[in-house]
């Protein structure tokens, strides 16, 4: 590997570590917040022990949150020097302000989580608010500059000098607002999707009825709020899926293998895009449907690959990401809203294989996230800013990235096993028929 | 004022805090590991009362820093990314350790032992090594290679400054961090810490200034321009020397029965750190690496400067507030403090 491919594995492996604990960072304090709400609605402890033992987790999730967001922010000048000499000129403010962001999580989670017992009611809930607000907030300040990285805008680039800068320009790029909904709501989803898994596996092995009752409730929370925030990520995917038509035609084209500009173009699902025969090998088509998703009309006009240069396509793999992703969200609507249906309609209780199905659902959402991203990220590829910079102009020429690679990916493999090891001792220890009998939930 | 240099006055302030506030963090750790097992005193807990709430907040102050400095110096980024590759990564990977070793140490028992020496020796190496960064921009370690900036690694690991710079950023943080604590250890009530921070400030005191005079003693050939420029600057290491020694003295004052007054120590110590570190910038100015990179240099368009000024004037209004109800919270609420005295009704 030459440089340039080391530098964009080391940061895109970083990346993707991150962004397993940072999704979770902004999706669980959403729960802790419903938690504190309907405690304060219904007055049943089960909500109130929730909320607490959530949060017990989400402080060993930001315990790593919060260092290997620190690697990444600093990994952005050490690897991408040349993009962030740009980015400095350019994009600065949504990074000053996401730090804004951070403050306000920081502090309000330590007085969220030290200063409790000193807090009234509505000052706790506001805390936790604000928790939410700093995390959602950093999440939608850091998608500004990837929006802006995908549909540049403020600037001219003259002789390699940047020119006629207007910073708020490049903030309200237009693909924006759109990504940052759908990295907002694709985390909720994931911090719920989490949860419930975690519920329904609980509910599968459970024999005491007091901590059933309890596991069904943080269910029925979850599942709530996971299919209302799942079913918003599809319908917001397909705008975004139109903003790609509008400003990266060929990350669209790639995503779905068309080579040939058409109207009346098919979907393509599954299956593998193959550069010689210039097809998708494998995949079920749907008729029109491409064409519907990009422009809304069965006879709008989508562009293929054969319009741009060979050398700017985006890798084909893509389309594998791209599938994943509307897999996953296709298969987290209909389970969630099976089992709503057993729940409201039917007034039955989960069966058992849907309580199995539903602990994979965690999982599930935390792969749809990672192949988003990766599909966002290499699909850009070959360019870091599109149609701006290549990505072999934004990377260092230092040497031996290599071992630090090596280095860092061995810190990551360490931290995901004992971030588990320790949550496992941590629930064993303290089990929830401990809080459930005891008063133990103020200490 | 032009704007390089509001510009590296801001940051210089972002530096300042965070090398105060991260000494005071890393110390804290390093002393909360130190007494956890000392039986006669609750000078271990109390680090850990202090560092709890705040370590996030601290470790926000650092990226603070990183990002004010693309903000406002972006042509700079280019060539201090590209140098400081090896020790910030070694930095982040101590950083990472250090923080969420201590995190899974609060959550389980299970190896905490090991979990808490790591955290605390992977801690206090930190602001050593921020501090060696120091000589490296001073000129005399960075040479052209195959078309890139290098640092000189064997030439650096083979010369005394490093090492004294080292031993300087080791003691400064052990010594901020014992007056901190002996300085909570007062407000909490907590008479038997404050005994022994009390003690461990007063022997590393006059450590961390001999140390300072050993690493102006020490500089290498090349970086002997700035030690011309410190006697420039005399007057303010004159005010520093005596902040420090105003500082000391006031672990002597008695006030009715108790022994020194902590609270004049901190800020005193905190007045000679500012004052050595504003002496020093001066003297720096205006390179950012002596001599291949001067602020003018680097620094942003007028622009981004002004929505960056902007951007820090709506942060200001929006977290000084919050900031405030913190302090207020975990600083000075005796509920907090010393839970034993207050119990809760
Ligand atoms: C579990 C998470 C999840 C789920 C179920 C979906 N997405 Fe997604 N998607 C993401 C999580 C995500 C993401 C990780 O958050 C990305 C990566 C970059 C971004 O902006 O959001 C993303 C990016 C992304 C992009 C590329 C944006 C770009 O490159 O700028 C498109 C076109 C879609 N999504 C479309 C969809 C559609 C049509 C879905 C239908 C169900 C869908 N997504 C479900
Ligand atoms: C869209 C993907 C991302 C999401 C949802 C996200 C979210 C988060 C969250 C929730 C935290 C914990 C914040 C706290 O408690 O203080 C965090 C930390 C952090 N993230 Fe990310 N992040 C993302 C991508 C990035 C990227 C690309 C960078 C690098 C530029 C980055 C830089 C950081 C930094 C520096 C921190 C540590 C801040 C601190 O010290 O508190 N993040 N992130
Ligand atoms: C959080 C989830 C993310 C993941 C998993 C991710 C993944 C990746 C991957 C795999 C690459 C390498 C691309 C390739 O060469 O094929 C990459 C590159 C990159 N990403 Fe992302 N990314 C994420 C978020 C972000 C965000 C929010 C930003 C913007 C601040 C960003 C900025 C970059 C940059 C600058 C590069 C290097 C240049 C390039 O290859 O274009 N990434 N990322």
């Amino acid at each position: 590997m030459d440089n340039v491919d080391m530098a964009r594995a080391f940061f895109g492996s970083s990346m993707a570590f991150h962004i397993i604990f940072a999704t979770l960072g902004v999706g669980i304090p959403l729960m802790i917040v419903f938690g504190e709400l309907m405690y304060q609605i219904k007055k049943d402890d089960h909500y109130k022990i929730m909320a607490k033992r959530w949060t017990r987790a989400l402080g060993i999730i930001l315990g790593v949150a919060i260092p290997s967001g620190t690697i990444v922010g600093v990994l952005l000048s050490l690897l991408w020097p040349g993009f962030m000499e740009i980015v400095g000129q350019v994009i600065a403010v949504p990074f000053q302000v996401e730090i804004w962001a951070f403050f306000l999580e920081a502090i309000f989670m330590s007085i969220y989580v030290f200063a409790a017992d000193r807090l009234s009611n509505l000052m706790r809930i506001i805390s936790v608010i604000f928790v939410a607000i700093g995390a959602t907030a950093s999440a939608v300040f850091i998608t500004n500059v990837h929006s802006w990285m995908n549909t540049p805008r403020g600037f001219d680039l003259v002789n390699g000098e940047v020119v006629n800068v207007d910073p708020w320009a490049a903030v309200f790029n237009p693909s924006f607002a759109v990504t940052a909904t759908h990295v907002v709501v694709s985390a909720y989803m994931t911090g719920a999707f989490i949860i419930a898994s975690i519920a329904a596996f609980q509910l599968l092995k459970n024999k005491n009825n007091n901590e059933k009752e309890y596991h069904r409730k943080a269910l029925f929370l979850s599942l709530m709020v996971g299919g209302l925030m799942s079913l918003t990520t599809a319908i917001n995917g397909h705008e975004t899926a139109q903003m790609l038509h509008e400003y990266q035609p060929e990350k669209l084209a790639a995503a779905e293998g068309l080579f040939e500009t058409t109207a009346y173009a098919p979907l393509a699902i599954g299956g593998y895009v193959d550069k010689e025969s210039e097809e998708v090998i494998g995949a079920v088509e749907i008729p029109w449907a491409l064409s519907f998703l990009a422009t809304n009309r069965f006879d709008g006009e989508v562009k293929g690959l054969n319009e741009f240069p060979k050398d700017t396509w985006p890798p084909l793999y893509i389309h594998i990401l791209f599938n994943i992703m509307v897999g996953v969200g296709t298969f987290l609507i209909i389970i969630s809203f099976v089992s709503l249906f057993y729940r409201f309609v039917l007034k039955k209780t989960y069966p058992r294989w849907l309580l199995w199905i539903l602990t994979t659902t965690g999982l599930f959402a935390m792969i749809g996230i990672q192949s988003g991203w990766i599909f966002s990220c290499t699909g850009r590829q070959p360019w870091t800013i599109y149609y701006i910079q290549k990505t072999e102009d934004a990377a260092t020429t230092s040497p031996g990235i290599g071992t630090l690679f090596v280095m860092f990916i061995s810190l990551y493999v360490l931290l995901l096993l004992l971030t588990m090891i320790i949550m496992l001792f941590y629930f064993r220890r303290n089990p929830l028929s401990k809080e459930l009998h005891g008063k133990g939930v103020n200490g | 004022m032009n704007e390089a240099y509001v510009a590296i006055s801001l940051l210089w302030i972002f530096i300042f805090i965070y090398s105060i506030a991260g000494a005071i963090d890393f110390g804290a750790g390093f002393w909360a590991f130190v007494f956890e097992k000392n039986e006669q005193t609750r000078a271990g807990v109390l680090a850990n009362k202090f560092l709890s709430p705040t370590w996030k907040i601290t470790n926000v102050f650092l990226v603070l820093i990183v990002i004010a400095f693309v903000g406002f110096f972006p042509r700079a980024t280019f060539m201090l990314g590209t140098l400081l590759l090896w020790p910030v990564c070694i930095i982040l990977i101590l950083l990472t350790v250090r923080s969420s070793f201590m995190v899974y140490a609060y959550s389980a028992k299970y190896f905490q032992r090991a979990l808490k020496t790591s955290s605390a020796i992977s801690g206090i190496l930190i602001p050593s090594l921020f501090i060696s960064v120091l000589p490296i921009t001073l000129g005399g370690f960075i040479e052209e290679q195959n078309g890139t900036m290098q640092i000189q690694f064997m030439t650096l690991l083979q010369s005394v400054t490093l090492y004294t710079h080292i031993g300087f950023g080791l003691t400064s943080a052990l010594y901020l961090s014992a007056l901190f604590l002996a300085d909570y250890a007062r407000e909490a009530r907590d008479n038997a810490a404050y005994i022994i921070y009390r003690k461990w400030a007063i022997i590393l005191g006059p450590l961390t200034l001999g140390f300072a005079v050993l690493v102006t003693e020490t500089m290498v050939e090349e970086a002997s321009w700035i030690v011309d420029r410190f006697r420039d600057n005399g007057l303010w290491f004159g005010l520093s020397i005596a902040a420090f020694i105003f500082a000391y003295i006031s672990l002597w004052i008695k006030k009715g029965d108790d022994i020194g007054h902590p609270r004049f120590a901190v800020v005193g110590c905190i007045l000679q750190y500012g004052l050595a570190s504003y002496a020093y910038g001066n003297a720096h100015m205006p390179y950012i690496i002596y001599p291949i990179l001067t602020i003018e240099q680097g620094v942003t368009n007028p622009e981004m400067f002004r929505s960056l000024l902007l951007s820090y004037s709506i942060g200001i209004v929006i977290l000084v507030p919050s900031f405030i109800l913190f302090w207020k919270l975990f600083l000075k609420d005796q509920k907090y403090l010393n839970p034993n005295e207050n119990p809760e009704e």
